[in-house]
């Protein structure tokens, strides 16, 4: 039960993602995230099966930043500190490499609003309505982060938001939260910070294939055990400790002699 | 250029579960059969495999299997007064597309709605008198289908799915360990109960003292390997907890992927093609008769496709979008009440009780779709409405269907979102708390309905569809009574705390509730009160059948899916043994 198939999951995902990136490669443009865009294809007298088609998730490489410029990163990084900040209960976004997980994200499918419709005319709607903006996510972080500097630098002696205090940061974040905090430029403060919020817990209890949740710390912190497979021993067990480690999709510590 | 193509004996719009069942019945009654699916074909091995399906990340909050809306969408508003405004984002409901759609990423949780709930209009009428079904400008309506008609369908679906499950009423004898309040059965499910983790097994311990009546949800993640009547073999659910917004990569949850693919797919007279969104159903001169559906595929060329019979089985929203596009039937008119495409669009009404233990281990991630124990004492009619201001119900469900962390950490009442106290609330509660979900019927109401949207069209150039809707008095007030119900288990249980999360204010597009919409495309027994007989088959075009819950004149406290395969089946049954031998009205206006 503790000992899988060596590198099975590793060995799956790493297939996939080379047949992936070699489409992509052949094609000369992005495969699309999404059910439009795939060629049309007819199918009879059985169910169809093509080798090393495998739908794996993409994941991400690299360490260095794609989508964040310096000063949007320290922005990002001084904001996601308060959203979840560290302390010996367990890591904060930022020790959970949020902010990475962020920049991948927002240089991405979803960064660029594949899966949602940007379309006019774009009157103000109700909060029942939600989302109304024009902004791609991306663009709408790269829009707040501009006016809530200019908002600060205004407010603050000239201070930049990632410079303020834990308290000024605070109450700045709770202030777009609520709404209160007016920004120029077309940028609302609370669409803002609800996709900041929301984005920072993906980063943080996500599987690490996407960049954050370093370590798995976070699925350690809450107990999580990750994309494990089968609990069957355990579902009449009741009110007792399940022993497993977090499993992400590349494995764990101690599988393929990794550390 | 529109090419057109050989004609075919039936075409069916749309692949998923109801797609799937109208394909094989009619496949196998020897019709040549086409399929036309908007999104792509989807695989257990390839699209969801057990390496990479329990990705929470990508399956819910990047959509990777719903409907994307980047390029069709539909508009929301809450009454007339407002300017309906596009859903930019997936969020109160999910959305399917693709081979087996919503049928891939549901949860399984497979019910049958009450006798009574198929005669809420004359039933609650005659019990709780006239007023009690026209209060709040209702307007539900009877369905012109009896419980005793579609009992035999429902069960024809269990035997597809395997269901997992106790029956509480056999032939008419009450069981032990079933719902006691059920409509009676004409067989015990095909497969056992699952196996109830810890939160259910209190919540069920807990109810039993209050005197309710609890018993385990019948569940399509089935308790043991079955191989149903079609040949296809389905696997023990192994708790992973990733069943609702993810595929299961163990052949466990019932789908079409699992119960009918491997068989119909094999036909020789069935053909699939995948990437082919229909646009519209092409008439007759006179508007009798559908001659075909016009249809564009993904690389743009566009088609026209004859058939003698047209099959609408996309999902309910785009189901009455290619009504009222293709000039099927009398739109409704919400200001006179005449019409009836779009009229009684309907939804689910969602509250929840969370539950909170110091000393007790929940874990959570040990999970299932339909894991739960619950308590049907307060659905439907089951219980005495008399002063209450309200008709219709809710099942409270002790459930859990997974641990999935950034859509499942239950923090207490006042505990703020973000910040060191947020983190350590989830930190203490995550694998100590669990949920109580009030799943609540939704009747119709006057001004709740569908039509097609003045501005914003589709990438095709169509109007989208633009949905009117809000929760009325009466949703309010069985909501919060059936919320209280719930609440009282909740604190039999003896935890540190509970949360209450009532329904309040109107209907709002963000925060996912169900995809369970309804109503629309509502069957009758005439046609100035319903777009399709009780066979599903349009008043107005007697050779297109409309499937799906469009067909239900208001939502019942229920997950509507083994209503909506129940239908299904009826009407197949009826086009085969009814319709070919005699094509046109099945049912005399």
């Amino acid at each position: 039960m503790d000992k899988p198939v060596p590198g099975r999951r590793q060995f799956l995902i790493g297939t996939a993602v080379v047949v992936g990136t070699g489409l992509a490669g052949v094609l000369g443009t992005t495969v699309r995230d999404g059910e439009l865009g795939a060629p049309p294809r007819s199918f009879r007298g059985g169910v169809p099966w093509t080798e090393g088609q495998a739908d794996a998730p993409p994941g991400v490489s690299g360490e260095d930043y794609k989508f964040f410029t310096p000063a949007e990163r320290m922005f990002i990084e001084a904001a996601v500190s308060r959203l979840i900040p560290n302390d010996e209960v367990g890591p904060g976004a930022l020790e959970a490499n949020v902010p990475f997980f962020l920049d991948r994200q927002l240089a991405g499918p979803f960064g660029r609003g594949d899966h949602y419709y940007l379309g006019g005319p774009w009157p103000k709607g109700t909060p029942e309505q939600g989302y109304q903006s024009r902004f791609s996510p991306a663009q709408v972080y790269r829009a707040a982060i501009a006016a809530i500097d200019k908002h600060t630098r205004a407010n603050f002696n000239g201070t930049d938001f990632a410079k303020l205090s834990d308290d000024d940061r605070d109450k700045l974040l709770k202030s777009m939260e609520s709404g209160s905090l007016q920004l120029e430029d077309g940028v609302d403060a609370k669409t803002f910070f609800t996709m900041l919020l929301q984005n920072t817990k993906e980063g943080y209890f996500s599987d690490p294939i996407y960049g954050g949740n370093k370590d798995m710390a976070a699925w350690k912190m809450i107990g999580f055990p990750g994309a494990h497979y089968d609990y069957r021993e355990w579902v009449t067990r009741h009110g007792e400790p399940v022993p497993f480690p977090p499993v992400s999709f590349k494995g764990r510590p101690g599988w393929n002699g990794e550390s | 250029m529109v090419t057109t193509l050989k004609p075919v004996d039936a075409v069916i719009v749309g692949f998923g579960w109801t797609g799937a069942i109208l394909a094989q019945q009619l496949c196998d009654a020897g019709l040549e059969v086409l399929a036309l699916e908007r999104g792509p074909w989807r695989d257990t091995s390839t699209d969801f495999a057990t390496g990479f399906a329990q990705d929470e990340l990508r399956y819910m909050w990047r959509h990777h299997l719903f409907q994307n809306v980047s390029d069709d969408t539909l508009t929301i508003r809450n009454n007339v007064n407002q300017t309906a405004l596009p859903m930019r984002h997936l969020g109160s409901f999910l959305l399917g597309t693709g081979v087996g759609s919503g049928g891939v990423h549901w949860n399984g949780q497979i019910w049958r709605f009450l006798p009574s709930d198929f005669l809420t209009k004359s039933h609650n009428q005659e019990r709780y008198g006239k007023q009690s079904v026209t209060d709040y400008d209702l307007t539900v309506q009877d369905w012109g289908v009896t419980y005793d008609d579609l009992e035999p369908f429902y069960n024809q679906f269990d035997v597809l799915c395997g269901t997992s499950g106790k029956a509480g009423n056999l032939n008419g004898q009450i069981q032990p360990g079933g719902n006691p309040f059920e409509g009676a059965r004409s067989a015990e499910y095909p497969t056992p109960p699952m196996a109830q983790t810890y939160g259910p097994t209190l919540f069920g311990k807990a109810a039993t003292d209050l005197g309710r009546h609890p018993f385990p949800h019948p569940t399509g993640n089935l308790s043991q390997p079955y191989v149903n009547n079609l040949g296809a073999q389905i696997g023990a659910c192994t708790y992973c907890g990733f069943c609702e917004k993810f595929g299961c990569g163990n052949y466990s949850k019932a789908s079409p992927q699992t119960t009918v693919l491997p068989y119909v797919m094999a036909k020789s007279n069935f053909t699939l093609r995948t990437e082919s969104e229909v646009l519209k159903v092409e008439l007759s001169p006179g508007r009798k008769q559908a001659t075909g559906v016009s249809y564009v595929n993904s690389a743009g060329e566009e088609f026209f496709q004859p058939a003698s019979l047209v099959i609408l089985s996309s999902y309910i929203l785009q189901n009455v979008r290619l009504l009222l596009l293709s000039g099927i039937g009398t739109p409704y008119n919400p200001q006179t009440g005449l019409g009836v495409v779009g009229k009684n669009y309907a939804y689910q009404t969602m509250s929840s009780v969370n539950v909170f233990f110091d000393d007790k281990l929940i874990n959570p991630f040990i999970g299932a779709g339909a894991l739960a124990t619950v308590v049907d004492d307060f659905n439907g009619d089951n219980f005495d409405h008399s002063g209450l201001g309200f008709i219709g119900g809710a099942y409270i469900a002790g459930m859990v269907t997974g641990g999935r962390p950034i859509e499942m950490i239950y923090t207490p009442q006042g505990t703020p979102a973000w910040g060191l106290a947020w983190k350590h609330a989830a930190a203490k509660n995550y694998l100590r708390s669990f949920s109580l979900s009030v799943h609540g019927s939704c009747m119709s109401h006057r001004g709740n309905y569908l039509d097609l949207d003045p501005t914003y069209r589709d990438i095709h150039g169509r109007a989208m569809l633009r949905m009117t809707f809000d929760f009325t008095d009466n949703e309010h007030k069985m909501s919060d009574y059936l919320t209280d119900r719930a609440a009282e288990i909740a604190k039999a249980m003896n935890p540190r705390e509970i949360k209450l999360n009532r329904r309040t204010g109107s209907w709002n597009v963000v925060p996912y509730q169900t995809t369970h919409n309804t109503g629309g495309a509502i069957m009758g027994d005439n046609p100035t009160n319903s777009v399709v007989n009780k066979y599903l088959q349009s008043w107005d075009v007697p050779n297109v059948f409309s499937m799906g819950a469009g067909a239900f004149p208001q939502n019942a406290g229920y997950n509507p899916t083994g209503t909506v395969a129940a239908l299904a089946y009826h009407s197949a049954q009826a086009i085969i043994q009814q319709y070919l031998k005699s094509p046109g009205p099945l049912v005399q206006a």
